[in-house]
């Protein structure tokens, strides 16, 4: 019946989606792979264990390109598709989700900057924040308010042309290093974005140690004293803090967070089918137990569909789509629970090996459990996606 | 583009997240409850993209975004000559 079909024209071809890579960015990856495996794999395994990244490694990542790489030239930055984006952050996050982490949140300030800052912000900020010369970070998280970011407790009272800020901020990933943060505040009794200086006086950095995972993330607890800054440092406008600035950041974690995801998914499946070609049981290798080959297979499936949402939400951003929000939203709740679970796969694979600080499995499973909080929890994600039972292809 | 084009657009964006309501071209959207910070992302997105305009930190006004008419009119101020 397949005969009487007529042949589909180039035309008719074209009318379909594209599901490959530019040369343009697999070439673009080979230098991110190049790169990762001789800065970042052989250090990442005492990243972790000392809770700290190599002091130098901003200075390197900068000279790539690799922060603020979203940026338009006009600002510094590299000016990345998001397509080719996500494959560095991927590849970043294959190897090392704490350096994933910094240009995480260095992206979600910069982005935050871009796209509500002032002229005079623009200018200031993004071309410091794309030579590395400033990293940014988001101060909102604080010891009472998590996911619910419209109550950040942390306060800024005008006084004459300046703003006197007030509050305890925790969990800053890279506060401890970071030169500018993205404070959540609440202004007039409205939730406002406000840029904070690190030498401002009145800014006190506590580092966070023993987390659970991306241990090298360089956590902090930041205290505002009476600090006062220009009202200028306002990013968008009074009231507009969560529903704008911040929800334009979040997104921009969130993308990145699902790469990242995918990322460490990847991790997950070289490091597994490694080990089940040389591990040998009963006689023969891992891979040849079929139970081993299902959890395989899963892992294998569920990367590569993570890759794909990853790969939609891009090109709907790409093309600033107003569905780009929700795709985002969708791929980075599916990732961080396939990395999950990849993780713990992997690490039922290696056994008792998985377990010990030997091979790097164990920290793939502590990492990405991490994923499943940050940039909205997964039942912030549920919570939001299930109310957008409206979005089509 | 006339007033009437634009708002016949934003109504149809808009109408995707008030199934069951037929929303009137003056209606307050943030009375209405539906309004949460994806959905005011996702309205930015649209108005730029349909209508070709950015819309910069000094147009966050809710004022800029409560009704169809209003949207229509922040639109019809960003493309009117003197704007560009």
């Amino acid at each position: 019946m397949f005969d009487t079909v007529e042949p589909m024209t180039a035309e008719a071809k074209d009318a379909g989606m594209r599901l490959e890579l530019s040369a343009a960015q697999r070439r673009a990856r080979s230098g991110f792979r190049a790169f990762v495996a001789a800065e970042i794999v052989p250090h990442a395994g005492r990243w972790d264990r000392e809770q700290a990244i190599a002091a130098d490694l901003p200075a390197k990542l900068a000279a790539q390109g690799y922060l603020g790489s979203l940026l338009p030239h006009e600002h510094g930055g590299g000016d990345l598709d998001m397509i080719t984006y996500g494959l560095l952050t991927e590849e970043i996050g294959r190897a090392c989700s704490s350096v994933r982490s910094l240009l995480t949140v260095h992206d979600m300030v910069a982005h935050a900057i871009l796209r509500w800052g002032s002229k005079a912000q623009r200018e200031r900020w993004l071309p410091a924040m794309a030579r590395g010369e400033t990293l940014g970070a988001l101060a909102l998280s604080e010891p009472n308010v998590g996911s619910d970011a419209k109550s950040v407790e942390t306060v800024a009272v005008a006084d004459g042309d300046d703003l006197v800020l007030t509050g305890h901020k925790k969990w800053t990933t890279f506060g401890q290093i970071a030169g500018l943060f993205l404070v959540f505040a609440q202004c007039e009794g409205k939730p406002t974005t406000i840029l904070v200086e690190r030498d401002r006086a009145g800014v006190a950095i506590e580092p966070i140690r023993d987390m659970l995972g991306t241990s090298a993330s360089m956590l902090a607890e930041v205290r505002l004293a009476g600090c006062r800054v220009p009202r200028t440092n306002i990013v968008g406008r009074v009231g507009f803090g969560v529903s704008h600035v911040g929800a334009a950041a979040l997104e921009q974690g969130r993308y990145s967070v699902a790469w990242g995801a995918v990322g460490i998914g990847q991790a997950c499946l070289d490091a597994s089918l490694r080990y089940a070609a040389e591990r040998h049981q009963f006689g023969a290798p891992l891979a040849e137990h079929q139970l081993i080959r299902a959890m395989l297979s899963d892992m294998i499936t569920e990367v590569h569909a993570g890759r794909l949402l990853c790969c939609r939400a891009g090109w709907l951003r790409e093309n600033r789509d107003p569905g780009a929000s929700a795709e985002t939203m969708v791929a980075k709740y599916f990732c961080a629970k396939m990395a999950s679970r990849a993780a713990a796969d992997a690490v039922q694979i290696h056994g008792a090996n998985g377990c010990s600080a030997d091979y790097p499995v164990a920290r793939y499973l502590r990492d990405a459990k991490i994923l499943e909080i940050i940039e909205g929890s997964n039942q912030i994600q549920q919570i939001t996606l299930s109310r957008f039972d409206y979005q089509e292809l | 583009m006339d007033q009437d084009q634009n708002e016949t657009k934003v109504k149809e964006f808009l109408s995707r997240f008030f199934k069951s309501h037929d929303l009137q071209p003056d209606e307050d959207i943030f009375a209405l409850g539906f309004v949460n910070s994806l959905l005011a992302m996702q309205l930015v997105a649209f108005v730029e993209k349909e209508f070709g305009i950015r819309v910069e930190d000094e147009d966050l006004d809710l004022d800029n975004f409560r009704s169809i008419r209003a949207i229509t009119g922040l639109v019809e101020r960003k493309t009117a000559p003197a704007a560009r």
